[in-house]
């Protein structure tokens, strides 16, 4: 890549930094230059945060219709999956899946509540009396 | 006397790091390109079964931690690493590094790093930065992504130091141990030794999954997403190939042009000018990457109507880079560096 060719386009980045890039002078040497951003990187982005938007809400429908525990939507909007859960929880993957379940939730006790509220970083009560 | 500690930003954490530590300690003549060939960062491995944030799991650079090990290893230089099970261990440990005077490198996740853009913070824990001091309670770091020093507070340090879930950082703390003076005879083995261990995992990895065989992997599978995923999802996992390739951190082109750029540092400390010429190669193919990303933006952006054929596009370009990166490091072989 050119330096004039280096995009610097607008991205969500630029309250932090610009960030760093390798590119070529015009002596064919390379050298660096800072780039506020790039549109192609940026789209990608807004749609993962769209697809985000998009899981958490139906992982709250799917709550309201009965179909999951409210596990499965704090694990959504706070961008974890099953694995990340496990590591903040130290509960097995299989048995977080089972939690998902509402029948399961139900009966589970406020000491395993607590700790999935940690992980969450929410209250043991925004947990359990969830409303969707 | 107390050192002075400089900030210097580089593309990526990990090489950053190394590059502020080693100069630190008093190798000068150290950039990020340098670190990032002798610890034999080029990588490509396309993870199959395993999902990250949902879409596909593929890296365009080794293992975290290892390219700085690498780097300094092949230079006669040790590495300290200590990892913690408890945080105030953890703690106590950092403190006592700030305290000696020593700027040391830290593993963190990102999803509680408060100075991130909110847009940014997922759950990526292989994040690293250097901390240099502690001011009013406030640990002082150099994040080598950043124009500029910042700082955290030890509520937020534990937190990030202590983020969990894959590649957890568990605390760690690293810095080199013992930095003897390096001279120009041991950076040309370094930077052969750094050579020959990417052209081996490039080209002669077992497996389809791994090196240039990867990237066709790569392309075989964008060729089947379309149909498997339905033409939204495949869209979505196009982008995330996107920014695991050009997101902060790679330097453009999946790292390829800090490879390129490696190539023609090396080319001096070798004293062989076929590595400019093969430098250039490894611009193409981040020129390709970067031409590649654009024609995926097309399709995630719905600038073209996300037929099948524009992903054949996609593919036939990724079957491109691995051609043009198998030529280009079986030159690399055949130059026999001694």
């Amino acid at each position: 890549m050119k330096k004039e060719d280096l995009p610097q386009d607008d991205s969500a980045l630029k309250i932090m930094t610009r960030e760093l890039m390798y590119v070529k002078n015009s002596e064919g040497k390379y050298t660096t230059d800072l780039s506020s951003g790039w549109d192609v990187k940026t789209n990608a982005l807004d749609n993962a945060w769209d697809d985000i938007k998009e899981r958490t809400e139906e992982a709250r429908l799917a709550f309201i219709k009965g179909e999951k525990s409210p596990i499965c939507y704090f694990m959504e909007i706070k961008l974890m999956d099953i694995m990340i859960l496990s590591g903040y929880t130290g509960i097995w993957g299989f048995n977080i899946k089972r939690h998902m379940k509402p029948n399961v939730f139900k009966g589970l006790s406020d000491k395993k509540l607590k700790i999935y509220a940690k992980a969450f970083e929410i209250s043991l009560e925004e947990l359990k009396y969830f409303k969707g | 006397m107390k050192k002075e500690f400089k900030h210097i930003q580089a593309a990526h954490c990990e090489n950053g790091v190394g590059v502020s530590l080693l100069k630190y300690h008093g190798l000068d003549f150290i950039t990020e390109p340098l670190v990032f060939g002798m610890g034999a960062g080029l990588f490509y491995f396309h993870v199959p079964f395993i999902k990250i944030n949902n879409g596909p799991f593929l890296t365009y650079r080794s293992m975290p931690g290892k390219i700085f090990s690498n780097a300094s290893n092949s230079m006669g230089i040790k590495v300290s690493r200590t990892k913690f099970r408890s945080e105030e261990k953890a703690k106590d440990f950092l403190d006592q590094k700030v305290l000696e005077g020593v700027p040391v490198g830290c593993q963190v996740g990102v999803f509680n790093l408060p100075y991130f853009p909110p847009e940014y913070r997922f759950h990526f824990n292989a994040h690293n930065l250097i901390v240099y001091g502690k001011e009013n309670g406030n640990y002082l770091i150099s994040d080598p992504v950043m124009e500029t020093v910042t700082t955290l507070s030890e509520e937020d340090m534990m937190k990030v130091r202590f983020a969990k879930g894959p590649l957890a950082p568990r605390g760690q703390v690293y810095f080199p141990e013992k930095v003897m003076p390096v001279n120009n005879e041991i950076i040309k083995n370094g930077i052969i030794k750094g050579i020959k261990k990417t052209t081996l995992m490039m080209l002669d990895a077992p497996g389809s999954i791994i090196g240039v065989k990867g990237i066709k992997y790569t392309a075989r599978q964008i060729q089947k997403w379309r149909e498997k995923l339905g033409p939204r999802k495949a869209g979505l996992y196009l982008g995330q190939i996107v920014r695991m390739q050009e997101e902060i951190g790679t330097g453009g082109g999946g790292f390829r042009f800090i490879y390129a750029a490696f190539l023609e540092q090396a080319s001096a400390y070798v004293q062989n000018d076929r590595l400019m010429e093969i430098s250039e190669d490894f611009t193409k193919s981040g020129d390709l990457w970067r031409e590649s990303a654009i024609q995926m933006g097309r399709i995630y952006k719905g600038r073209v109507n996300n037929e099948q054929a524009d992903f054949n596009v996609c593919a036939d370009l990724l079957m491109r880079i691995s051609d043009l990166e198998k030529q280009a490091f079986h030159k690399l072989r055949k130059l026999k560096l001694k």
